[in-house]
């Protein structure tokens, strides 16, 4: 009911996980290309937290993650999974329901 | 305190590769290492399962730290045996886990409870970890560039870190496939699994569909990259039964039992495998004789069964085979050993009044503990079921000799060859616990004649009696002979019964009539004996001694 929206922000905050394992090619490849479409695309409005399944195997029980890179939104609603190394920025927007918008339009997570 | 001693002595042997992209760090770099067999050691250690019957066609086990490819059908057992061998690990103190790709974990739990096993009660004690990887409906996965089960390979490790596992069961490596797309990633990655597997040092069994009871090994060509061991789970349609078969294809660098072995799932007993090979091998031999509950039987057979031999009784319908089994647990309980008789031609009421006209009194031998019955339709289950449930039976009952009317009951449940089976699996179980036994069958035919029970287990049996009726003047008697008796002198002489009641009474043998056996009596003047009989005279004078009527 009550959505949390910052007080004079018109944008939702986009709360994402990204699993990775340890400090490999294919997680820096992740982390970067994840970094970029959050900068281009969510204007700052997210919080990202990186998980290295090596060091915490409990969180990616507790998320059942099985593939490495998973990207999961928590929020806005609905949850969702990206997995894979995010180079296909077009399917990273769809899967995160962010539609790619010039700069200075608002971004909005789609109608649900 | 084990796994650390395997990986020590793994380490050792393993010749570092590097074949896939994505390695990601020391741990993962690791997993993917190739492992070569230690030529130190010339044999593999194997790893006593627990499920008995299973250690002995695996001649002691499955390989230890290896994994083993459980291949088969839909339906052919694959779960059921994965957890059975957590379970069996668990009840002998090794810990274990088990990664579900296909069922929830729920509902897992709730399947194997019929079996018997609480793995709720096992993974709150510590004893078990799931790894669920089952298929969640409710998350929706996109697929956006390359990635790895880097992932799922930390959570195997952290489930066998947590819980000190020595046993992994993966169910199925096919489930995986259906979740992700990109195919040659997930079979790169199982095989990363199963090389993680290894250097962990735990015994895993992995399982795996197939399409088809005799085709490829497995579907996506998994078996190529763990196929240290394979063994395959049948459950084969043959004359409208299903048949349940395992067969150990290979272990690397071991011995086992070849061919298949029929196998059953029971309740509260899980997979059981009937080794048939196994236990002819192992059986004794007694020279102890009991009585077989009849003076001038015992007389016939120089002096009763042996204690641990198999009677085989054929005759027709209305023989006196019923009579000779009541007969023969009648000399059991006077001699205060336990029996057990198996009917699966009358009701139990049916049997307690026959037999009470002959003059045994079956409740009162039940109520001294002396006897138990059990009736019960031959087609409420398949033989190899039979069989367990009669091994359980008698595990149970402990019985010093048990009867079963009749075999040809039974022969209609299966097909001849689950028949012969069932037939050698009883026959040496029986043997194996020093267990006189008596087995019926009923002959197709009223005069003479065999029926396919007999031979197809004539062999099998130490003695064979005869009952048959024989035609003469109009008049239908009976006859009985003795026709093989392993390791013993016998009566070769037909001799006459009747039946009254004080049960079968023994009386001369068919001094004059020839082809009985073959059905078709003829009658011979005692002339023509004499002069037969004068061709032997040497023989005359035993012949003679041993003719006359044991009961005057």
């Amino acid at each position: 009911m009550h959505e949390p929206h910052e007080a004079g922000g018109i944008l939702s905050k986009y709360l994402l996980t990204l699993y990775v394992t340890g400090t490999s090619p294919r997680a820096q490849i992740a982390i970067s290309n994840l970094e970029r479409i959050c900068q281009q695309e969510l204007q700052g409005q997210y919080e990202l937290e990186i998980i290295d399944v090596l060091e915490h195997p409990q969180r990616a029980e507790d998320e059942k993650i099985l593939a490495t890179p998973t990207l999961i939104k928590q929020l806005p609603p609905p949850l969702r999974r990206v997995i894979g190394d995010l180079s296909d920025k077009a399917k990273v927007l769809l899967g995160l329901e962010v539609r790619p918008q010039p700069a200075g339009s608002t971004t909005r997570p789609s109608a649900t | 305190m084990s796994p650390n001693t395997n990986k020590k002595a793994g380490s050792r042997s393993i010749k570092t590769g590097n074949k896939t992209i994505g390695r990601t760090s020391a741990e993962t770099s690791a997993a993917l290492t190739t492992t070569e067999t230690g030529s130190k050691k010339m044999s593999v250690e194997k790893l006593r399962t627990g499920i008995s019957s299973l250690d002995i066609i695996a001649k002691g086990g499955l390989p230890k730290t290896r994994t083993t490819l459980i291949s088969g059908t839909a339906g052919s057992g694959k779960t059921v045996f994965g957890i059975h061998f957590l379970a069996a690990g668990i009840e002998l103190g090794e810990p274990g886990v088990f990664v579900t790709f296909e069922e929830s974990v729920s509902d897992v739990k709730k399947n194997m409870h019929s079996f018997g096993w609480d793995l709720a009660k096992w993974e709150k004690e510590g004893m078990l970890a799931f790894v669920d990887a089952s298929p969640d409906p409710h998350i929706d996965t996109m697929e956006a560039g390359g990635f790895d089960l880097g992932a799922l390979v930390a959570r195997i490790e952290n489930a066998v870190k947590k819980v000190k596992a020595t046993r992994v069961t993966v169910d199925s490596l096919g489930a995986v496939f259906s979740q992700f797309s990109d195919q040659s990633m997930v079979r790169g990655e199982l095989f990363r699994i199963a090389s993680a597997l290894k250097l962990m040092g735990v015994t895993a069994v992995l399982t795996a569909e197939r399409t088809d009871d005799h085709g490829p090994v497995a579907r996506f060509g998994v078996e190529e990259f763990i196929a240290d061991n394979v063994m395959i789970l049948r459950n084969a349609l043959e004359d409208e039964t299903r048949r349940r078969t395992i067969e150990i294809l290979k272990f690397r660098g071991c011995d086992h039992q070849k061919g298949e072995y029929p196998f059953t799932i029971v309740p509260h007993g899980g997979v059981i495998v009937i080794p048939l090979s196994a236990m002819q091998l192992s059986m004794k031999s007694s020279d102890v004789r009991i009585s077989s509950g009849n003076l001038a039987l015992d007389e016939m057979t120089g002096g009763g069964f042996f204690r641990d031999s198999v009677t085989l009784l054929s005759g027709a319908t209305g023989t006196g085979k019923t009579l000779t089994v009541a007969q023969f647990l009648q000399g059991g309980t006077e001699a205060g050993e336990k029996c057990l008789l198996l009917a699966f031609e009358e009701s139990r009421d049916q049997l307690v009044r026959n037999a009470k006209g002959w003059g045994f009194d079956f409740e009162k031998m039940e109520e001294k503990g002396l006897l138990r019955v059990v009736c019960d339709y031959p087609d409420v289950q398949g033989l190899e079921d039979w069989l367990v449930t009669i091994q359980s039976i008698i595990n149970d009952f402990r019985p010093q000799r048990v009867a079963l009317d009749s075999l040809s009951a039974l022969e209609n449940v299966g097909t001849v060859k689950a028949f012969r089976e069932f037939v050698i699996g009883l026959t040496s179980f029986i043997k194996h616990q020093e267990i006189t036994g008596m087995f019926t069958s009923t002959t197709g035919s009223l005069m003479g004649g065999d029926s396919i029970t007999e031979s197809h287990i004539s062999t099998l049996t130490d003695s064979i009696i005869l009952l048959r009726y024989v035609e003469m003047f109009g008049d239908m008697k009976r006859g009985l002979t003795v026709l093989k008796m392993r390791g013993s002198w016998h009566d070769k002489a037909i001799r006459e019964f009747t039946i009254d009641k004080g049960g079968m009474q023994m009386g001369r043998p068919f001094r004059n009539v020839t082809g009985i056996l073959s059905g078709s009596p003829v009658h011979v003047s005692p002339a023509d004996i004499e002069r037969v009989w004068r061709q032997f005279d040497s023989d005359v004078g035993d012949r003679r001694q041993v003719d006359k009527p044991s009961r005057s």
